[in-house]
């Protein structure tokens, strides 16, 4: 057996948390993680948010994000101990043995220089190379990554590249100093699925190929069962299993990774379209003020009463910006809506109460949908006083009779939203959107900011929710697995129109059309080499590219 | 319980100190405002604690009315400017579109006027009387509020859940008030400190020229100016006022830093 590259021992992370109005405090956010890295395997991180993947992955450089301490253990790297060496060797760790690749790289990119410079600034910086050496290595890095005009695409500014193209330069930036590590922390979650895909196929042959040692972190399995060797699984700080990614794929034995492997299995079946849709949308153009492009082009969709209308797209597609419309935020500039057989008017200023009450809507990020300075009470009470004029012991009864059904019971009427977590957030958003007595709610991405695990309950919620109140939901998601799991039809947008619509069944069934098919196929499967398939298997190229 | 740090605890003495003095004023101070009871600038003695002034009224009676108009007067302006201010700058960035750019071009004119010269000018055809200055004042600052509560105001009607209630079909006044202004408060508090202070300067500034409170009512900046021909037989009876204008300042900054720090950590935690 080879010498670990680096050799994790009872690792333990702190933080000084300053909760609201009470004494700051010390938690616990890692209790001692052991695992070893082999020199050029891969080992991914798993687990849901604040489970301490990034802070395990910063720890390998020796690294404390702000008020995070590196409480106890020892992280080994090329046979020392980083956590005791000091902070000149601590830097010549980082950005020479060690690297780092973000999430977000447009925001780690400085937009002030282009993008050239900064790749090849760590390794100039390391004394590893000089400029020019530094230089042609980041341009033979810009071909293995698949970027467009190696050559020159380093004199660009990180606004002149797409998201997708510069997340693989921040990968250049990783490789470029010849690290023996690379710490790839999301470096996929913030792009489209189409993008994704790319980039992670090329993350993965540049990793075959340089021989460097990777963490790869990431909540999403599928994603990391595509590049590691290697997967541990983590929750709370703590590991909660460790092995081949074989192993954990296909024979997990804990049950919160079974549990990992499982979601997204929700069986929901298809309803047959109803005589008359409770929504219609009739050559729906729209453009914003100022612009001189239509952002939707001639959008025919019909939901039906209690049923769920999927509208997929990736970023960009016009998918929000039609409900924007259906809500009368944006006025469209042509075409007609009618809902319940009377036409509504284009503008929400003017449209009477009772249409403005009988559709609701849910945000992506709970967070900013609900006013920090009010309790759940408040922010659940209000549309049952502005509607149905309901106070006092009535509003209340209410108000707790629709805490239970999202599942949150007793006690939570006069807490504030800080004091919430991400998916009991999402929940007090539905519950305000029921207090309405809506017939038809419009859910923007409403999951795709939780967990898969809490995301998978906000699911089961909302579909357990139409059957008890009948009500339709027009669901704007990029992701393909959560509308094979709640859809009964499906528009598929591109570039603002809807290429591909129907029931599910029959838009989920071949023949496919190109976009339809790339958009199907880039969804990571739980599935080993999934990859590698469907890249071989492509009839196009994926358009944020 | 409340663990107050020391220099808020300072601010907090001084600041109730002077505001108790200003509401009591006729009970505390030992001789009328008006009252002439010594020679010309007495040196002070157990008679007169502070001294007399440049006609021989006790200067303690008079720094202690003067607080009494000076304190009022910034309190009803900043109270003014407050109400106008906030009101305008959350009506502008909620209603957006025609009128938001109507009215911010309307306060960025009104700007652009130094607000010393704009107030001479007013003064000189106006009434000099206290309401005038009050008005006055408390108008031209508003210009400020407004600035600051329409920026506020503007990153916070973009949130979803003022979408969210102008999707319900609320009204304008509910927006404002119950949505935007509870999340704009600390700002707004801990400006509301800085511009009182602004108007203690201004109200002083005024009567230093002789355009403010007219004598023989006394204000701090009138005493300065009463007796500034003391410091050339180096009598200190100008500085005192001086003094005490500083104070204030400082003690108010003090407490209103404490606050804004403590209203961030607020339940709710967004500032």
């Amino acid at each position: 057996m080879t010498e670990p590259l680096l050799k994790v021992r009872g690792l333990k992370i702190g933080a000084t948390i300053y909760p609201p109005g009470e004494k700051s405090r010390h938690i616990d956010i890692v209790h001692g993680v052991d695992f070893d890295l082999e020199p050029g395997k891969v080992l991914g991180l798993i687990g849901e948010s604040g489970a301490g993947k990034s802070t395990i992955g910063l720890a390998a450089m020796a690294y404390g994000r702000g008020g995070v301490e590196l409480t106890g253990g020892e992280v080994w790297v090329n046979g020392r101990d980083v956590l005791q060496s000091g902070m000149g060797d601590k830097r010549r760790l980082r950005g020479a043995e060690v690297t780092y690749v973000s999430q977000s790289a447009a925001a780690s990119f400085n937009p002030a220089k282009r993008i050239m410079e900064q790749v090849i600034e760590a390794a100039i910086g390391q004394g590893k190379f000089s400029k020019k050496e530094a230089e042609k290595r980041a341009v033979v890095l810009f071909e293995k990554l698949g970027l467009p005009d190696p050559e020159t695409i380093g004199s660009r500014y990180p606004h002149q590249v797409s998201g997708g193209q510069l997340q693989r330069c921040m990968t250049a930036l990783a490789l470029c100093p010849q690290p023996d590590l690379v710490v790839f922390d999301e470096p996929t979650t913030a792009l489209d699925v189409t993008t994704q895909i790319d980039v992670l196929a090329a993350i993965k042959d540049a990793i075959r190929d340089t021989g460097v040692a990777a963490l790869y972190i990431t909540h999403d399995l599928a994603v990391v069962a595509q590049v590691s060797d290697h997967i541990m699984v983590l929750q709370q700080g703590s590991m909660v299993e460790y092995g081949t990614t074989d192993q954990i794929i296909n024979h997990p034995r804990e049950a919160y990774t079974q549990a990992l492997v499982s979601v997204r299995s929700i069986k929901h079946e298809e309803k047959a379209p109803t005589e008359t849709p409770l929504l219609r949308t009739q050559g729906i153009t729209a453009r914003y003020r100022g612009t001189n492009f239509d952002v939707l082009k001639n959008i025919n969709v019909e939901i039906h009463p209690g049923q769920t209308l999927a509208v997929v797209g990736e970023s960009g597609s016009g998918k929000s910006t039609l409900a924007r419309v259906i809500t009368g935020l944006l006025p469209p500039s042509s075409g007609e809506i009618t809902f319940e057989g009377r036409t509504l008017t284009p503008d929400l200023a003017t449209r009477p109460l009772d249409d403005l009450r009988e559709l609701q809507m849910i945000y992506q990020m709970a967070d900013t949908a609900m006013n920090p300075r009010q309790t759940v009470g408040t922010i659940i009470g209000r549309p049952l006083e502005f509607y149905f004029g309901l106070k006092g012991k009535e509003k209340q009864t209410r108000i707790q009779e629709l805490l239970d059904e999202i599942e949150l019971g007793e006690g939570f009427q006069d807490r504030y939203p800080a004091e919430l977590s991400g998916g009991q957030k999402q929940r007090v958003c539905i519950a305000r959107a029921l207090a309405a007595k809506p017939k038809l709610i419009i859910c923007d991405e409403v999951t795709s900011a939780l967990d898969p695990l809490v995301a998978d309950g906000i699911l089961k919620l909302l579909l357990n929710l139409q059957k008890v109140e009948d009500v339709a939901y027009l669901f704007i998601t990029h992701d393909l697995a959560t509308v094979k799991a709640i859809a009964d039809s499906i528009a598929v947008m591109y570039r603002g129109e809807v290429v591909r619509y129907g029931p599910k069944s029959q838009v989920l069934s071949p023949p496919f059309d190109d976009y339809t098919d790339l958009l199907l196929s880039s969804v990571p499967e739980m599935k080993i080499g999934w990859l590698e398939e469907t890249i071989a298997n492509r009839k196009m190229e994926s358009a944020g590219n | 319980m409340i663990r107050i740090p020391p220099a808020a605890l300072v601010g907090l003495f001084f600041t109730t100190l002077f505001f108790f003095c200003a509401i009591f004023a006729p009970f505390i101070a030992p001789y009328g405002m008006a009252e002439v009871v010594g020679d010309v600038w007495e040196p002070s003695s157990s008679e007169f604690l502070l001294g007399t002034d440049s006609i021989g009224r006790d200067l303690l009676s008079r720094m202690i009315y003067g607080g009494r108009t000076t304190i009022f007067i910034a309190t009803a302006a900043t109270i003014l400017s407050f109400v106008t201010g906030a009101t305008l700058g959350f009506f502008a960035a909620v209603s957006g579109g025609w009128i938001d750019q109507a009215l911010s071009r309307f306060i960025d004119l009104i700007m652009s006027i130094p607000s010393l010269i704009f107030a001479l000018v007013v003064l000189s055809v106006m009434p000099t009387t206290i309401l005038t200055l009050i008005v006055l004042m408390g108008l031209l600052d508003s210009t400020r509020v407004f600035r600051l509560a329409r920026a506020v105001a503007v990153d916070i009607t973009v949130m979803d859940y003022v979408e969210a209630a102008r999707l319900r079909g609320e009204k304008i006044g509910w927006i404002i008030f119950r949505e935007t202004l509870p999340n704009a408060l600390s700002p707004l508090v801990a400006e509301m400190g800085l511009r009182f202070i602004f108007m203690v300067l201004f109200v002083s500034t005024l009567s230093f020229l002789g355009l403010g409170v007219q004598p023989p009512q006394a204000d701090w900046g009138g005493i300065v100016k009463e007796n500034k021909e003391g410091i050339n037989y180096g009598i200190q009876a100008a500085l005192y006022p001086a003094y005490a204008i500083a104070a204030l300042c400082i003690s108010i900054n003090l407490v209103a830093d404490w606050i804004l720090s403590r209203t961030t950590s607020l339940k709710g935690g967004r500032g």
